[in-house]
């Protein structure tokens, strides 16, 4: 059916001011932060609330046509890429937070709510929302719930999948039911992470955070990756769990310090951001350690954040990297790998002989606690065949961290960007697995369909060698990468 | 020697007849296999599929009288040669294990490196596999969560005998589906969990158990609440209530020995002057309660009295912080009784009846009202479309 016959129908149950055909507006929906991967939805809609999502679907469902969920298009692989052929659910509307339970650590919430504003609206009682992604000013509930989403402080706290205690979902089948971790199948953490291919969420109870009593921050420059990975490690061992640690090479420094003027120590050759928090008197002990660990490993300047300005001052230049980055380079891919931390020193040393034999320049920023990598590929996009090489580095350099047993999506998902990148970590019938969640809850395949796998699996086929075209690739459904 | 015997036996060198001791819940397993590799276990569950055969996975046997007992069991699978520490990167604060390995044996090997997996241990030898089956979990849970939460990757055998992995070894990873969260808590019933990695946590340098005897339920309510919102980061905040006895508070604080010591008096001073602090382990600590009838509910923290109300008579302990507890009756409490606990409790939030005496059961709704069940049933068909493992064990009579 085509998508554009269904508008009708969705002004019925949406109303005018649901439902977007102008063709200048659907563009706006290209695309999610995933710039280079477009296609533009061929409708947009704007339900309200959990009935007229389901209503949605069911339309999509009867008609035979693939949707897509969208909360703020902050996600960094595709996840919320469009088709041309189907219907974008946008949950922009969706953002009231409809309960705020103190006295029980939670707040019900529907998805469009902004992450930020969770903790805004719950921090004048002591508390806030844990999981922290960079994009938390603006990016959803809902997102966060489709990508497991972490953040810098996701090293103590966890990730979205530890905050979330139910969602009320609808199913790829139009049904509104809740999903829970107990009792039954913990279908509730299988849902989040699963990038909006087990269905939409529509009203998630998260679990809120004391806030901490102290929070003590320091930045730490470094002769080297090497001093500041050696500091890392000490401090691990030392059995301090930090709330954050992050670091930084020369590149990204030169970059921030263009950007933002974060005023990074000059001359270093990496810098470490340590932050602690929790009880005062344990926090001021454990920083003195990380202090004393670090100027061990070789630090030359070390920074204590005096109050919540300064911390925010040492931030800034982390928090600014991606963006900074586009100021010493025209274009640049963000990759994002993960590797065991103790192979730290071994897979930097590689990933500048990529850099090295290629001739394309790659900034190194990371969350050093939990071993997630975000090398900046850097490349020239008017200059003919540097955005194949530096994808070609990119590729190389998660190739690096599945061989030292490491992962190709340490937060932001696998979506359209790395797809072809999952037959390298798992094997057919591993894919195969996964592909039986699938098709139990979306059998029709309809479901932001051509995500997480190269290969659907026809739900009703049996696993196994597969001879000719994919039926779902002859039918138009879905793409082989 | 039947045709399924002999064909076990070729890919398996430890298999024999299952006799009355092995019976799950006095369903007694044909045949009794116990791999060694996770290959034989593969092996062993594809012959078991050629030859239609149901299967029921046994680590130590802690808790086979949990959930239902199998509509048949014609291959009880003894996960306990499945037992070595694969891969400990104690730089990396992760391990990776067989599931076959007793959690007790785990916490030797990492406490050797000042490392834990921060998982209790409710139950004498459990192993790591059947902890995962059964999602159990004690007191830690308010801090760390529950197995589910610690799991970063998982090796299962699906019915069809193939070896399928999901997660990794790295505790920031989210490629692909989280395959250990759906198997974690699935009683056996979707594949044969054979090998499981973990997130790891320093061991705490110093620690201290504050415990208080309250007036009643009210006020042990109005002190988990203190102890809860206060800057004291409580590792566990739990609640013993013996049948007769009066109803005790105790509150976990970790961290540095000085640390703990401030925050341990600052616990004693909200739980009142009756207040004990210590080292040693209160007796009563994360022990799985011992009752014939035992149900176990999810409720609201703040739900603790109205729980203490209902179990009234009966022994009930729990995560008072986390709402997770559990009620135990005797076996004389009578049908009528049980049905009245589980249904104020189900006004409340979850409740399901772990294990009864077997002619109770049959006039129990052993799970209640278990939301998304159509979509549960869907993954079991997905997972075990000819429904041989642990059939009928589950949730609303998953077989």
């Amino acid at each position: 059916m085509d998508v554009a016959a269904m508008a009708a129908r969705f002004t019925e149950l949406l109303g005018a001011d649901g439902v977007i055909t102008d063709p200048v507006r659907l563009r706006t929906y290209d695309c999610d932060g995933l710039t280079y991967h477009r296609a533009t939805p061929g409708i947009v809609v704007l339900p309200d609330d959990a009935e007229q999502v389901a209503a949605i679907v069911r339309e999509c469902v009867a008609a035979g046509v693939p949707y897509v969920a969208r909360g703020s298009g902050t996600g960094l692989s595709g996840g919320a890429l469009p088709r041309t052929d189907g219907v974008l659910i946008v949950t922009s509307r969706m953002r009231r937070i409809l309960e705020i339970d103190i006295d029980n650590e939670r707040a019900v919430v529907e998805p469009g709510v902004i992450n930020l504003d969770v903790s805004r609206a719950v921090r004048p009682h002591g508390y806030y929302y844990a999981p922290d992604p960079s994009s938390q000013q603006i990016c959803s509930i809902g997102g966060n719930v489709a990508e497991n989403s972490g953040g810098a402080h996701c090293l103590k706290y966890g990730f979205t999948a530890h905050h979330v205690l139910a969602c009320e979902i609808v199913t790829p089948e139009g049904e509104i039911v809740t999903l829970h971790d107990w009792p039954g199948y913990d279908l509730l953490g299988t849902f989040i992470g699963a990038e909006g291919t087990l269905g939409i969420t529509t009203k998630i109870t998260v679990r809120l955070t004391r806030l901490p009593e102290t929070v003590q921050t320091l930045l730490a420059a470094f002769e080297s990756m090497e001093a500041g990975g050696a500091a890392v490690s000490a401090i691990i061992g030392a059995g301090v769990v930090p709330a954050a640690i992050e670091m930084m090479d020369a590149l990204s420094i030169e970059a921030a310090e263009a950007a933002v003027q974060c005023g990074y120590p000059p001359g270093a050759g990496a810098v470490l951001i340590v932050e602690l928090d929790g009880p005062a008197a344990e926090v001021e002990e454990q920083f003195a350690e990380v202090e004393r660990l670090c100027r061990e490993a070789g630090s030359f300047e070390i920074r204590i954040a005096a109050d919540d300005t300064a911390r925010a001052l040492i931030w800034t230049g982390r928090k600014s990297a991606f963006a900074a980055v586009g100021r010493i380079s025209p274009a640049y891919i963000v990759q994002d790998g993960v590797i065991p931390r103790t192979a730290l020193a071994q897979v930097l040393a590689r990933i500048d002989e990529l850099s090295r034999g290629s001739g394309v320049r790659v900034a190194n920023v990371f969350h050093a606690g939990d071993g997630n990598l975000h090398p900046l590929v850097l490349f020239d996009d008017g200059e003919p065949g540097a955005g194949e090489r530096a994808e070609e580095v990119s590729g190389q350099i998660l190739d690096l961290c599945i061989e030292h047993g490491g992962s190709i999506t340490g937060e932001h998902g696998v979506g359209v960007d790395k797809s072809r990148y999952m037959p390298r970590m798992f094997t057919d019938t591993d894919l195969d697995t996964m592909q039986m969640v699938r098709c139990a809850f979306d059998p029709a395949g309809l479901c932001n369909p051509g995500k997480i796998f190269p290969t659907p699996r026809l739900c009703g086929e049996v696993p196994g060698v597969r001879k000719g075209v994919h039926p779902l690739v002859a039918s138009g459904q879905a793409e082989q990468f | 020697m039947t045709t399924s015997s002999k064909a076990l036996g070729e890919v398996c060198a430890d298999v024999r007849p299952g006799d009355a001791d092995d019976a799950v819940q006095g369903v007694a397993p044909e045949h009794v296999a116990a791999p060694a590799t996770v290959e034989e276990a593969s092996e062993l569950m594809r012959v078991a599929a050629e030859h239609g055969l149901a299967v029921v996975a046994r680590g130590a046997g802690t808790r086979m009288d949990w959930g239902a007992p199998p509509r048949r069991c014609d291959l009880l699978v003894d996960t306990r040669g499945l037992d070595r520490v694969i891969e400990h990167a104690a730089g990396d604060l992760v391990v990776k294990v067989e599931a076959g390995l007793p959690l007790h044996r785990l916490s030797e090997t990492l406490e050797a490196s000042g490392q834990r997996l921060a998982l209790d241990l409710p139950l004498e030898g459990s192993t790591v596999g059947g902890t995962l089956a059964t999602a159990a979990a004690g007191p830690l849970r308010l801090r760390y969560g529950t197995p589910r939460d610690l799991l970063i990757g998982v090796t299962v055998i699906r019915a069809d005998g193939a070896v399928a992995r999901a997660g990794g070894k790295v505790v920031k990873n989210v490629a692909g589906y989280d395959l250990g969260k759906l198997v974690t808590g699935s009683y056996g019933t979707l594949g044969l969990i054979v090998e499981a990695a973990f997130r790891l946590h320093p061991l705490p340098r110093g620690r201290a158990f504050v415990t208080a005897r309250t007036a009643g339920a009210t006020a042990a309510g109005e002190v988990v609440r203190g102890v809860l919102h206060s800057a004291i980061v409580p590792s566990a905040i739990e609640v013993d209530a013996p049948a007769d006895g009066p109803v005790t508070v105790g509150v976990l604080v970790e961290g540095s020995p000085s640390g703990v010591t401030a925050r341990a008096d600052a616990a004693a001073a909200l739980l009142g002057p009756g207040a004990e602090v210590g080292e040693a382990v209160p007796s009563w600590w994360g022990r799985g309660l011992a009752g014939e009838i035992l149900i176990e509910l999810r409720v609201k923290p703040t739900d603790l009295p109205r729980v203490l109300d209902i179990a009234a008579g009966a022994e009930a302990r729990g995560s008072a912080g986390s709402g997770a507890w559990q009620i135990a009756l005797p076996a004389d409490a009578g049908a009528r009784r049980v049905a009245e606990v589980l249904e104020a409790a189900r006004d409340l939030g979850h409740a399901v009846v772990l294990t009864a005496p077997p002619e109770l059961r049959e006039g129990l709704d052993m799970w209640g009202p278990v939301p998304a069940l159509g979509l549960m049933r869907r993954v079991k068909d997905q997972f075990d479309p000819e429904h041989r493992l642990s059939p009928g064990r589950f949730a609303g009579g998953i077989c």
